[in-house]
C-alpha cells in the first residue's frame, strides 16, 4: 500500500506512543520548549506562515483567527479546542485523542502561550470515553510533569487544561453552542456578532479551534512555519487526515498531502470500491458537503479544487457510495440525522427538517407524488440561510444536489414506487 | 442515591471550572454514573453544586441525548443508524438485535436487561456498522456478529455487567 505523509499522525504506530514517556522519547514536547523561548507573538506568526486553515469545516486561516482576539479586554481569554466530532463521515480527532493525546494536549498548550490564554478547555464529544480517558490521562502526566499547570518547565508561565465532556448533541460542534454547553446551558448557537475573538466564554475574548488543527501546531513549531507551508497547494497548505468511508475496501483515515486526486485516496489508500463496483457518488467532506458524481472523481482534494466542483472539503469525511446505492435512501438516512440534531432554537431548521424527512420518506416508500421533488427544493430554500447557524444549511446540501445529480432515481420513485437499484429495486414497494 | 461521596466528587470537578455553572455536564455525568440514569435527586444535587433552579438541571437533561431522565436496562445497547453505518448494513445489524435480545429499538426489555437504541454516527464510520455497550465501542459489527454478541449478552446476564 502506498506510504501516508505522517504529519500530525507522526509515530501514531509507535508502541506507547500515547504515554509520555515515549513521546517525550520522540522529541515530544520540545515544540512547547522552543515556543515557550520565543515571544507569544513570533509564534503566532509561525503559525500565519505555515497557512494552516481550520481542520473543523470552515477552513478559516489559524494564525489569522488568533490575531483577531480584542486585545486590552477586562476579562481574561480563552481558548477552547473543539473535540466534538459528530460529523457523519469524520473520525480523525477520536483517533488523536485515543493514540496520540500527548500531541493535542502539547498543541493546546503552545496555542494558549501564544494567544495569551491562562485557562484551555477541551471539549471532547461525550460518547467518545475512551477519548476523554486518553486525554485525560496525558494532561495528568502534563500537569505531574511541569508541563501545564503552575510555573510550565520553569518559565514563569501557568496554563490550565480543563477537559469537558458533552453529553450527546451534534449542534455543540458549532462554535457558539459549544460556549453555550460549556457555561452550563443548552447547546444553542448564539448570534454574531459578537464573535467569539470579542466576547466568547464567560464574555472573554475566546479563540476556538478544532482538535486536528491544534495536533498540528507541534508540528509547525518543531519543523518551522515555511516547512509546513511546503507541502500541500499554493492556497490548502499542509496535510490532511482524509476519513475514507462506505462503500470501499478499506475504510479509514490516511494522512495525505492536500491537493491529492480523489481517486488516489479511493484506489490507492483505501483499497478501491467493495466487490469492484463503480463509483456512483461521493461525498467529499462530511454528510454536511453537497454530493458528487463519478465525474469528479480526479479532482484534487484541496479547498479550492472542491468548491470549484461544486461541493466542500468540510472537515475531510469522504464517504463513496457504490453503483447499486439508492440515493433516495441514502438521502433520506442523512435527513433524519440532521432533524434528529437540530436544536430546535430556530423555525426553519426545526420544521425544515422534519418535513424534509417526511416528504422523503413517503418517496422512499413508494407513496410520493411528483410535486414532491420542487416541494423537497423550497423547503430547502426555506431553511438554508435563515436560521442563525449552519446546521439548516448543512442539512439541504444533500438534498440539493442530489436532485441536481441523480433526478432519475427521484423520478423512478414516483413513478415506480420503488427503488432504481439496490434491494429496493426488486420489492413492489421498498421497505428498506 | 447520591452519597456525600458522589456531591463531594461533584464539587471538586466544580471548583476547577472558572465559574461553577460550567459543572452542569460533568456533573450530571457522575449523577447518573451514580444512579443509572438521573433520578430526581440527582437532579436536585446537580442543582445545589453548580447554583441554579432544579427546572434548569431539567432542561439541560431533557436537551442532551445521553442523559436518561427513566430507568434504563443493566446493558445499554446504542447502535449506530447514519450513512457510513448504513451504506454497511447497520438496519440488518439492528434487526438482528431486536429479534435477539426480544427487544424494539428505543425501549427496554420488560425484565429490565437491556435497552436497544439507534443513535446518531458515533464517529467511528472507518470500522462501520458499529455498536456502543454502556458507551463502550465494538467495532465492524456484522449482522453475524450482532447474534454472537446477543447470545454473549445473554447468557452473561445473572452475573453483573462487565461494562
Amino acid at each position: 500500500m502506498a506510504e501516508q505523509m505522517r504529519v500530525v499522525t507522526k509515530d501514531i504506530e509507535i508502541p506507547g506512543i500515547d504515554t509520555l514517556a515515549v513521546y517525550q522519547a520522540h522529541g515530544g514536547y520540545a515544540a512547547l520548549r522552543k515556543a515557550l523561548a520565543m515571544e507569544p507573538v513570533a509564534v503566532m506568526e509561525e503559525v500565519k506562515i505555515s497557512g494552516l486553515r481550520g481542520r473543523g469545516g470552515a477552513g478559516f486561516p489559524t494564525g489569522m483567527k488568533w490575531s483577531f482576539l480584542a486585545k486590552g479586554s477586562s476579562k481574561p481569554t480563552y481558548l477552547a479546542c473543539n473535540a466534538d466530532e459528530s460529523e457523519p463521515g469524520t473520525f480523525k480527532d477520536r483517533m488523536i485523542m485515543e493514540r496520540l493525546p500527548h500531541r493535542l494536549v502539547e498543541g493546546v498548550l503552545i496555542s494558549a502561550y501564544a494567544t495569551g490564554t491562562k485557562t484551555a478547555f477541551i471539549y471532547i464529544r461525550g460518547e467518545l470515553k475512551q477519548a476523554a480517558r486518553q486525554v485525560g490521562r496525558a494532561i495528568q502526566e502534563a500537569y505531574d510533569a511541569g508541563l501545564a499547570g503552575k510555573n510550565i518547565m520553569g518559565t514563569g508561565i501557568d496554563i490550565d487544561i480543563i477537559l469537558h465532556r458533552g453529553a450527546g448533541a451534534y449542534i455543540c460542534g458549532e462554535e457558539t453552542a459549544l460556549m453555550e454547553s460549556l457555561e452550563g446551558k443548552r447547546g444553542y448557537p448564539r448570534l454574531k456578532p459578537p464573535f467569539p475573538a470579542a466576547a466568547g466564554i464567560y464574555g472573554g475574548p475566546t479563540v476556538i479551534n478544532n482538535c486536528e488543527t491544534l495536533s498540528t501546531v507541534p508540528l509547525i513549531l518543531a519543523n518551522g512555519g515555511a516547512w509546513y507551508a511546503g507541502i500541500g497547494t499554493e492556497k490548502s497548505k499542509g496535510t490532511r487526515i482524509f476519513c475514507v468511508s462506505g462503500h470501499v475496501n478499506k475504510p479509514g483515515n490516511y494522512e495525505l498531502p492536500m491537493g491529492t486526486p480523489l481517486r488516489t485516496i479511493i484506489d490507492d489508500y483505501a483499497g478501491g470500491v467493495l466487490g469492484g463496483k463503480r463509483v456512483k457518488a461521493i461525498i467529499p467532506g462530511g454528510s454536511s458537503t453537497p454530493m458528487l458524481d463519478a465525474s469528479k472523481l480526479d479532482i484534487p482534494m484541496d479547498y479550492e479544487s472542491v468548491a470549484a466542483a461544486g461541493s466542500m472539503l468540510g472537515a475531510a469525511g469522504v464517504i463513496v457510495l457504490d453503483e447499486d446505492t439508492c440515493i433516495v435512501g441514502a438521502v433520506l438516512r442523512m435527513t433524519e440525522f440532521y432533524r434528529d440534531e437540530s436544536c430546535g432554537k430556530c423555525t426553519p431548521c426545526r420544521e425544515g427538517t422534519y418535513w424534509l424527512v417526511e416528504l422523503l420518506e413517503r418517496l422512499e416508500h413508494g407513496g410520493g407524488r411528483g410535486s414532491d421533488i420542487a416541494l423537497l427544493r423550497d423547503i430547502c430554500d426555506n431553511i438554508s440561510g435563515k436560521s442563525f447557524c449552519p446546521l439548516g444549511d448543512a442539512a439541504t446540501s444533500s438534498i440539493i444536489s442530489s436532485i441536481k445529480l441523480f433526478a432519475d432515481e427521484y423520478l423512478y420513485h414516483v413513478t415506480q414506487g420503488r427503488c432504481l437499484v439496490g434491494e429496493g429495486a426488486r420489492q413492489a414497494i421498498a421497505a428498506h | 442515591m447520591i452519597s456525600d461521596a458522589i456531591k463531594a466528587k461533584m464539587l471538586a470537578v466544580a471548583e476547577r471550572y472558572p465559574e461553577r455553572r460550567s459543572a452542569m455536564l460533568p456533573a450530571l455525568h457522575i449523577a447518573q454514573e451514580a444512579e443509572g440514569y438521573v433520578t430526581p435527586e440527582g437532579m436536585q444535587a446537580v442543582a445545589e453544586v453548580v447554583g441554579c433552579k432544579v427546572d434548569e438541571v431539567e432542561s439541560i437533561v431533557s436537551f442532551y441525548s445521553m442523559y436518561f431522565a427513566h430507568p434504563v436496562g443493566q446493558r445499554v445497547v446504542k447502535v449506530c443508524t447514519s450513512l457510513s453505518c448504513y451504506l454497511r448494513g447497520c438496519d440488518r445489524v439492528m434487526a438482528t438485535l431486536e429479534h435477539d435480545l426480544g427487544v424494539q429499538r428505543g425501549h427496554t426489555r420488560a425484565d429490565g436487561a437491556f435497552t436497544l437504541l439507534g443513535v446518531e454516527c458515533l464517529a467511528s464510520c472507518g470500522t462501520a456498522p458499529v455498536l456502543q455497550l454502556n458507551d463502550e465501542f465494538i467495532e465492524q459489527v456484522t449482522p453475524e456478529r450482532a447474534a454472537e454478541l446477543a447470545r454473549e449478552w445473554q447468557t452473561q446476564t445473572a452475573a453483573p455487567p462487565s461494562a
